[in-house]
């Protein structure tokens, strides 16, 4: 059963719209996964209609801001908070925005770019 | 409007197992908004990927929670075998199904306790947890421990159980079943229970699927999620029907469970007649490239696992979204208005794992 990943590429711009629409459309959000790459972050904003899985992709250069989805589907202030705490990304208008202490960690954005051999 | 007082809740609570705060807006007794903080114990697993190697992760994901062992871990060579497109041989998709069925009759019995202490039921309590023993014996029985397994490798099983400990299993399962019947007779029909459940926290089909929620939580509204229906394991093979109670309350959640727990049980006893011979792995060369998402439905909902790699034997990164991290939200919504009297009740209700929240 090695299934597709159904996996698509949007722009940041196209965000919070391709949300507004697959919230229309029915689409439960299943998750959203940060991963650091070099001089950026590579987003996974995962979807489930009928037990099918739909995954987009977005590429947010460091520094760059986005939008929170939460104004479609208000669940993702969990991730959005996640991320923010943890990589440092910058998302503006989350519904419920915690300011960065949602996580309890010892140094802010733990995750923004070090490898663990380097702290 | 009537003054509004704010009254902390957790991290630290008789009913919490572990630790969550929730700050109460209250106005009289009635909860009118309820603010979740978590973060009180995170670990930063996910990582630890850049530190182990990706078989050794595999001791990493048991430990995500002491409840979901198994499941954590089999969602993980899941990942991982779809990334290298492994075969798993069918008996080793059995032994999987087994184990994990198995974990949601000690999950949901474990829950079931809880929630009888937390109405105050403590005859109740015990008796949930005293036949919770009994599956925590088979897991010794047939894995060596009893809270972490290490039976799953990547492409199959360690472990296989011989026939004669199969006709065993059976047989105290099919002997559990009749006591555990019992007790749900408690939960289902005592009045004192359905006073403390019927109507209380209660969540409508809509907002449940609008908050995304997942697993016997979001089942007790009437929603149809469950990811066995995708193919995982051998849930095709033993016809497996997902269940689903509509009012929406914590009875509804309830009932869900206890419903559950009669169908794990029977499909333990069904792969404990059924099994087919043959191996239980096969050998795993290269290493992981590419990336790969995978689900399972544990216990407590959908987890979902991501694992990308680049062909070295550290991995780039692994996710872990657990039932829990996604039924928050829900969580705040059963909370709005509410008496803070069902406070406990409704937090229990969904059945929350901060530990595995927290990763």
């Amino acid at each position: 059963m090695y299934t597709d990943l159904n996996l698509k590429t949007i722009e940041p711009a196209e965000l919070v719209n391709t949300a507004r629409t697959l919230k229309g459309e029915g689409y439960r959000m299943v998750q959203i996964c940060a991963t650091k790459i070099p001089d950026a972050y590579e987003l996974t904003y995962s979807f489930d209609k009928d037990h099918e899985l739909y995954n987009y992709r977005v590429i947010v250069p460091e520094g760059t801001e986005i939008e929170s989805i939460t104004d479609s589907y208000f669940a993702a202030f969990v991730y959005e908070n996640e991320m923010k705490d943890l990589f440092g990304i910058k998302i503006n208008h989350i519904a419920l925005d915690f300011q960065g202490n949602f996580f309890i960690t010892n140094e802010p954005t733990p995750w923004k770019g070090k490898k663990a051999e380097e702290e | 409007m009537a003054k509004q007082t704010i009254i902390p809740f957790g991290p630290q609570h008789p009913v919490l197992p572990e630790p969550v705060h929730l700050d109460l807006v209250l106005e009289d007794e009635t909860v009118v908004q309820a603010i979740p903080s978590i973060g009180f114990v995170h670990r930063g697993l996910e990582k630890l990927v850049e530190k182990k190697e990706y078989t050794e992760l595999m001791y990493v994901t048991e430990r995500i929670c002491g409840i979901c062992a198994f499941g954590h871990n089999w969602g993980y060579c899941h990942a991982i075998e779809l990334l290298m497109k492994v075969d798993v041989p069918e008996r080793a998709e059995y032994l999987r199904t087994l184990w994990h069925e198995l974990s949601r009759v000690h999950s949901h019995l474990l829950w079931l306790g809880l929630l009888a202490d937390a109405f105050g039921f403590e005859s109740l309590f015990n008796h949930c947890w005293r036949l919770r023993e009994s599956v925590l014996d088979l897991f010794e029985k047939t894995t060596g421990g009893r809270v972490i397994f290490s039976v799953n490798k990547i492409g199959g099983v360690h472990r296989d159980i011989s026939p004669e400990v199969l006709t065993e299993m059976a047989t105290v399962v099919a002997g559990m079943r009749k006591e555990v019947n019992e007790l749900i007779n408690v939960f289902v029909n005592d009045t004192s229970v359905k006073n403390r459940l019927v109507g209380v926290g209660v969540v409508t089909k809509e907002e449940a699927e609008d908050l995304c929620a997942v697993g016997p939580t979001a089942r007790g509204s009437g929603v149809v999620t469950d990811i066995r229906l995708t193919g995982n394991g051998v849930y095709d093979k033993i016809g497996f029907e997902p269940i689903i109670e509509e009012a929406g309350d914590c009875y509804a959640r309830t009932l869900v469970r206890c419903r559950e727990l009669i169908q794990s049980m029977d499909m333990v006893i069904e792969i404990c007649e059924t099994i087919p011979e043959g191996e239980i792995a096969v050998p795993v060369k290269g290493k992981p490239e590419g990336e790969f998402f995978a689900r399972l439905e544990q216990p407590r909902g959908e987890a979902f696992y991501y694992v990308k790699g680049n062909g070295t034997k550290n991995l780039e990164r692994m996710r872990v979204r657990t039932p829990t991290n996604i039924n928050i939200p829900f969580l705040v919504k059963s909370l709005e208005g509410c008496s803070l009297a069902d406070v406990p009740v409704i937090v229990i209700c969904i059945d929350p794992c901060i530990s595995c929240t927290e990763r």
